[in-house]
């Protein structure tokens, strides 16, 4: 209990703090959207995108959030329009444009002379790196998303569900999947500072598929995949300090523990049935 | 008047022309089977149908009171729909978005009218159960329950038995043929001939060579007939 309250004492775990579970939150809701749609792996390449352009930033001498999030957006548009309706595949596209931003990343850190850049924060995280103005951004934007899953709650099941009957039946699919694409492009780049470019994707996926083993109405997944990012999230986060790990990487292995339960409880359920 | 009229319809895919001045009217109470052999432009013309294509020449108009999205459309599955985790209702609801504009919530009236679609259907013990954990019959029976919410004038089934096992293909026909009887007007587009010719009021046939629309009558005596029987048994 001690090293709870030291832990709240250090306002740059406050910062952390606040800006992960809003991040866990959004990433969740956007996830189990994404992850039916199949869209899973364009969270991948995004955020290979966000690292290539946050080096290419810092190595430039620019403000690193207002180059990465621009670039990052574009290429979510950029990957929904190629896998609804590209002459090269979907996955293709996607392994193709995340391995391209990798290496430019890459090649701008090792230009880049005396190597004062740490490319181990960008790939795998760091709670130092989140600033005062990340916290303001996350907060907008997990204001956006939670507004955007109320209001349009019944729109996004029905887009998620079936594109084609939505469209036909008057609901501007595009309109919504560019905006589930936007709020993804900001999550992810925002969330990289703290998971790492390598990890953030993960916080995205894992939450949807594990509610996805136990709940079977689109609300309870939802629902319930919010319950777990977040918590999860948290406790990575005490796990971190505790044992001094690395944050993202404790996360993940959360998450992962938290898969394997549900993934129990779903085939302990379904033998029952 | 005609629900949907068409004068000298064209319609291009991928900058191919696949359906030229095409001409055919579905009037209420219709049950009219598209036919026609892959690449024929059934799917061109079903998403112009549903005014998600533009067409590069000629007209398709609206008439008796038909809304654009007052299209009752039963799309054919997808993959990733056989295993996602929603709800009976959900789904059926679902129907009902055309009708809400831009309300968040659905009505206490939208839950009434899923909830009797989902009686007609015959899936009403159903409703809590999740969409992956039925059978591909009682799936049908979901998304054509979701189809009657958006509309009350015209279904737009794009092969609604295609996986099915015999039984159910019958039963799904039966159903198809109540609905139709019950007021609504039908289009079906099928590779069943069998079933088109036994439930349909009028066919359109959309091979190039041998290109029909008409009654049933009509067809059965004309050259487009002769042609489908022939391509059925080949094929």
């Amino acid at each position: 209990m001690g090293e709870i309250i030291e832990m709240f004492s250090a306002p740059v775990l406050v910062r952390a703090l606040i800006v992960g579970v809003l991040v866990s939150l959004c990433a969740a809701l956007l996830g189990v959207s994404l992850v039916l749609k199949r869209y899973s792996m364009i969270g991948d390449g995004l955020s290979h995108v966000g690292f290539g352009a946050l080096a290419v930033a810092t190595v430039m001498d620019l403000a690193p959030m207002a180059v990465a999030i621009p670039v990052v957006i574009l290429a979510a548009f950029l990957l929904l329009r190629l896998s609804s309706n590209g002459k090269i595949k979907g996955d293709a596209a996607i392994a193709l444009i995340s391995t391209s931003a990798l290496a430019i990343g890459v090649m701008a850190v090792s230009m880049s002379r005396g190597m004062n850049v740490d490319i181990n924060s960008y790939l795998f995280g760091s709670i130092i790196s989140v600033s005062r103005g990340d916290v303001v951004t996350s907060v907008i934007l997990a204001l956006a998303v939670l507004l955007m899953f109320i209001f349009f709650y019944t729109k996004i099941f029905a887009i998620t569900f079936d594109e084609s009957f939505a469209k036909a039946t008057g609901t501007n699919a595009d309109l919504y999947n560019m905006l589930i694409a936007l709020l993804t492009a900001v999550t992810i780049v925002i969330g990289m500072r703290l998971m790492g470019s390598m990890l953030i994707s993960s916080l995205i996926i894992f939450p949807a598929l594990s509610s996805m083993r136990v709940f079977r109405s689109f609300r309870s997944v939802t629902i319930c995949s919010a319950v777990i990012s977040v918590t999860a999230f948290v406790i990575g986060m005490f796990i971190s300090y505790i044992a001094d790990t690395p944050c993202g990487a404790s996360i993940v292995c959360v998450n992962i523990a938290v898969f394997v339960i549900f993934f129990a409880a779903g085939a302990v359920r379904s033998r029952k049935v | 008047m005609a629900l949907i009229k068409t004068e000298n319809l064209t319609l291009s895919y991928e900058n191919m022309t696949v359906i030229e001045n095409m001409s055919f009217e579905v009037n209420p109470g219709d049950y009219l089977c598209i036919v026609g052999e892959n690449g024929s432009g059934k799917s061109t013309l079903v998403k112009a149908l549903l005014s998600l294509k533009r067409p590069v020449g000629g007209s398709i108009t609206f008439g008796g009171g038909l809304l654009r999205r007052e299209i009752g459309y039963l799309p054919q599955q997808t993959n990733a729909q056989r295993d996602f985790p929603a709800s009976v209702s959900e789904v059926v609801i679902s129907g009902c978005l055309n009708s809400r504009g831009i309300r968040p919530f659905y009505s206490p009236k939208e839950r009434k009218k899923a909830a009797e679609n989902m009686e007609k259907l015959g899936i009403t013990e159903l409703k809590n159960r999740s969409y992956r954990e039925l059978s591909g019959g009682q799936q049908q029976r979901v998304l054509l329950a979701r189809a009657l919410c958006a509309t009350k004038k015209l279904l737009l089934l794009d092969e609604p038995v295609s996986g099915l096992d015999p039984m159910v293909t019958a039963e799904m026909y039966e159903l198809i043929s109540q609905i139709n009887k019950s007021g609504v007007t039908v289009i079906m587009v099928t590779h069943d001939m069998t079933a088109a010719l036994k439930y349909a009021s009028h066919i359109l046939c959309m091979t190039e060579e041998n290109r029909f629309y008409g009654t049933l009558e009509k067809f059965l005596v004309s050259d487009a007939a002769a042609f489908m029987k022939g391509s059925a048994v080949r094929g």
